[in-house]
Parts: structure tokens; sequence; C-alpha cells
């Protein structure tokens, strides 16, 4: 795998109704959806679910490869899970073979699990996709506000998530290289066994971090130099406005979630 | 006008501890409002150290540093200077903070607590000056070595830096990265005429500055202009220090016995003369 393909936190620019939502509405609405996903446990509640998800996906224009893409990473996840509940949960046999059973319940249940962990996948990283990090972090910082009081450092964590993201491209690239060298002096980092295997990481992971060390150093001293001096005071260039096409969004997500509870209540 | 005042500078890392060094020692320098001053010297030599001092990253153990009459010493000062002295590092990747160029050039107006409707029109301006206006919407590991220096530089302009101080920002950069940055520092003296402080080990870059001082040893060794510096190709050699490839080319032309004028420090210059030779 390249270290490339990682879409995570990646950003794809555009101007699409999804993209010019508030960012706080696009984490609230997530919120929600995720509630609802949890909730939901009817077949053609997930049908729709499911349609409204693909619905988004396409009026956010980010092509489809690419939200496939999101879910490789976590395909063993997925794979795993909806063995566990597949041969584990208990109910009338379907198929039995050596110690393995397979019951209608579990085959039910397991692809009910794999759809809401897909949902999840691809709804947050809809997100990421659409919106900018700094969009998101300043989204972020903006709803944890009210919880400053209770000792909370909003403005810390928000800028904590933007130095991440800055850095996650550099370090990817920085891994790459370190990688590159030490498998150009030998180094094997494909075969053996586990433990062999986690062992050759090592090398990688030392100049990793020590070069993370003093990229932070450097980058203290760098916000120092550009005035720097925590959030008291500080003003944004892009202040966050609740807008009409907000108000759009959430009555169209009320309409669905209701729609959804529906289905849900009447057992479909 | 004097920009920054240096009297009696003296540094000390790790004071009163084993490994105590001195850095600086008596340093006394001046820099007027509008001069471009380069400051060259070997690894170690202490020019880094002397360039954190002028805003206030570093504070001396001995002497005084004053920006725009304001001693750097003094804790009330600290934003005001280093709203005046802006600084451009030697690795690109890491002075860059935010995730989007024209959010990243926003961070230090941002901090000083500009209102947003301003702050929007200082990008603008800046990103025009650096000449990257195309690259507003970027994320800056798309970026060339160049191209993100140049967003350094914005990001201090955009606080209305009246000095601007560059610490071998071109070290990590290839040929036409530094050519980049060069013409952008170059064309913010002239037309701008904002204060230029460039610390370098390239004599070719130097040569583009009304002043050059030498640094040897925490020590202020020799001060002029370019021609008067760099002509003086034994001494600098003596300090581990090139010269820039014009002057060495016409001295060793001269040791060969061809006359040629003393002053000669860039390639037009060392052109023009050869040009004239009969």
């Amino acid at each position: 795998m390249m270290l490339t393909d990682i879409t995570i936190g990646q950003y794809f620019p555009g101007n699409s109704f999804i993209h010019r939502l508030d960012p706080r509405t696009k984490v609230i609405v997530l919120l929600l959806l995720i509630v609802a996903i949890f909730l939901l446990d009817t077949p053609w509640a997930y049908v729709g679910l499911c349609g409204f998800t693909f619905l988004i996906i396409r009026v956010s224009g980010v092509p489809l490869n690419m939200m496939i893409k999101s879910l490789k990473p976590l395909f063993w996840i997925l794979l795993f899970t909806f063995l566990i509940h597949l041969f584990t949960t208990q109910g009338d046999i379907i198929w039995q073979g050596w110690i393995f059973s397979i019951t209608g319940q579990g085959l039910k249940q397991g692809v009910f699990i794999s759809i809401r962990l897909v949902l999840l996948i691809l709804l947050s990283s809809l997100l990421t996709f659409t919106t900018s990090p700094i969009a998101l972090t300043d989204a972020l910082e903006n709803l944890m506000n009210p919880f400053k009081r209770l000792g909370l450092p909003a403005h810390e964590l928000a800028m904590m998530m933007t130095i991440a993201l800055r850095f996650i491209p550099t370090l990817l690239e920085e891994t790459d290289k370190i990688m590159k060298a030490q498998k150009s002096r030998g180094a094997d980092f494909s075969s053996g066994n586990i433990v062999k295997r986690l062992k050759s990481l090592i090398p990688i992971l030392v100049p990793l971090f020590i070069g993370a060390f003093r990229r932070a150093d450097e980058l203290a001293i760098a916000m120092e130099a550009r005035c720097y001096r925590g959030g008291a005071n500080r003003t944004r260039m892009k202040v966050l406005k609740i807008d009409r096409i907000d108000y759009v969004a959430y009555s169209f997500l009320a309409v669905v979630l209701v729609g959804l509870s529906v289905l849900k209540c009447s057992g479909l | 006008m004097e920009l920054i005042q240096v009297e009696h500078l003296s540094h000390l890392y790790h004071k009163d501890m084993d490994h105590e060094y001195k850095a600086l020692d008596d340093i006394n320098l001046t820099v007027q409002e509008g001069e471009f001053v380069a400051i060259i010297g070997t690894n170690g030599s202490g020019k880094s150290t002397l360039a954190k001092h002028f805003n206030a990253l570093l504070l001396p153990t001995s002497g005084i540093c004053r920006v725009a009459g304001m001693e750097t010493s003094s804790e009330a000062n600290l934003w005001k200077i280093r709203q005046h002295i802006g600084m451009v590092f030697q690795n690109p990747d890491n002075q860059i903070v935010a995730t989007l160029v024209e959010e990243d050039i926003a961070f230090g107006p941002e901090n000083l607590g500009v209102p947003s409707e301003e702050i929007k029109k200082r990008v603008t301006e800046a990103l025009q000056v650096v000449g990257m206006e195309k690259y507003r919407k970027f994320a800056p590991h798309l970026l060339s070595g160049g191209q993100k220096q140049r967003v350094a530089i914005a990001g201090a302009l955009a606080m209305h830096t009246r000095c601007l101080v560059l610490d071998e920002p071109t070290a990590m950069l290839d040929p036409i990265g530094r050519a980049e940055v060069m013409a952008t520092v170059k064309n913010l003296h002239e037309e701008a005429g904002i204060t230029i402080i460039y610390i370098t080990h390239f004599m070719e870059e130097a040569v583009m500055a009304d002043r050059v001082v030498v640094m040897k040893e925490g020590q202020i060794c020799d001060q002029g202009t370019p021609t008067e510096i760099f002509t003086q190709v034994e001494k600098l050699k003596k300090l581990g220090l090139e010269v820039p490839l014009a002057t060495e080319v016409a001295a060793k032309l001269r040791e060969r016995g061809i006359s040629l004028p003393p002053y000669i420090i860039t390639n037009e210059e060392l052109a023009v003369c050869l040009c004239q030779l009969k």
C-alpha cells in the first residue's frame, strides 16, 4: 500500500451545496445521522438511510471511487465484524460445517452491522472531503466554546488539530522517504511473521519521531515570531455564519429523520 | 533613522552550566530603516543567534538590543517588536501553520486581533506582493520550496512588518527556488522600502545587499559594502568563507597578469570588464 493512499483528512475542493454549508451545520448533521444509524434497525429504514447517503454523496460532487477508497483502510475491520456476527449469533441454524454454524439472525446482524460501519465511514469521510480541515477545526472550536467554562481548552484543542492536519501529508512524505532510505540499505518490511514485521518498523519510527520533535520545536518558534499567544484576543479571517442554505439543510434533514422514524415505528 | 540598535550584546547558551557556550560576544550593530544588510559567516558563527535577538525570540545575556527605540528585554514591548520584525526561517515546511495558503498568511494578523475584513484585504495584498495570488486556496504541501518561502514572506508582510529578517531562507531550496526568493526579497526592498536583514552563506546572494556584515565566532569581524568585503579574497578564505564566483575568477586572472579593476563582485561586472580588455 502506498502511504499516499490514505484519504482521511483530505479535502476535495468544490462548490456544491454540501461544500457551501456552514461547517457547524455539517458536524451537527453528522452527529444526528450517527445517532440515527444506531437507533434504526429495520430493513426499509436502512434502505432509506443508504439512499439518503448516496444522494448527499452525489450532491457533494465527490467522485464515488474516492468515497470507496476511504473504505479501504477499514476493510479488514469490516470483514472481521461481519464474520464475528455471522458465526456467533444464536438462533435458527441455516448452515453448518465443522465447528462453525451460521444462523439466520447472525446473517441479518452481520449485514446490518456492516452497513452501519460503512455508512459511518462514508458520512464522516464526506464531512472531511467537503470541509476544509481549517473550517472543520473552526466549527469544532466554535461548538466546544460553551464548554470552555467547564475548563475545556477549546482553542488549544482546535489549534492542535489544525497543526496535526497540516503535518499529516508532510509526515507521510517523510515516512515514505525514510522507508525508501532503509530499503535501499537492505531493510525488509514485507516478509517474516508479525513480530518480525513490527520489529522492522522501529528503524522507521525512531527517525520519524525525532524529526517530528524537531519540526514541533521550529514551528513553535515560527508561531511565536508571528505573535501567537493563545486564543485570547485572537480574531479570525473567516467568520462562521449560519445562512439560508443551512436552514434548508436542517429542514431537509428533519423530513428525512421523521420519515425514517415512521419506517422504524411501523417495523418495516 | 535607526530601526535596530545592538549595543555590547552578548549571549550565552546554557548559562551557569557546565556546557555554557558563548554564542555572541560584544556585538555592536546598527541597522537603518530601509537598509538591506546581509550577514555572512560560517556555521556556528552566531548569525542565527543574532537574528533571533532582533524580534526577541532570544534575549541578550548582557547588553542591549533596541527595535524602533524599544528594548527587547522589556516584556511590555514584546508583541509590538514582533509585529515590526517579521521572520522567515530556513525550513519552509516547519513555519507554515495552516492547511491553506490564505489561512496561513492570515495567521499573523489574526494573532494581532485585526478585524476580519481587514485581514482579507491584507492577505490579498501580501499574495500580490510575492506573486502567489493563484495559489491562495492551495494546500502548503503541494507547493515547491520556493513557493513555500514566498508564502512565509507573505505571512510576515500581512502583519505589516517594517523589517524582514530572513535566516538562510534559500539553504534548503533548489536553484529555481533560490532565484524566486531572491527576486521577491529584492522587490520588497526596492518597491516597498522594507528593511531587509538577510542571513546567508551563499555569497552571490549577499552581493545584492547595501552592506555586508561578516561574523566569526560570535563577533563581527568585518563590515562594509559588498565590493569592500568581497574583494578581500584571501581574508574571506581564511575565515572559511567562499567568495562570489566572479570575484574568484577575477582574482585568478589577475594572478596570471591580466589587469582587471579591483571592484568586480558580480557576473555582470566581470563580463563588462572582460569585454573592455584589449
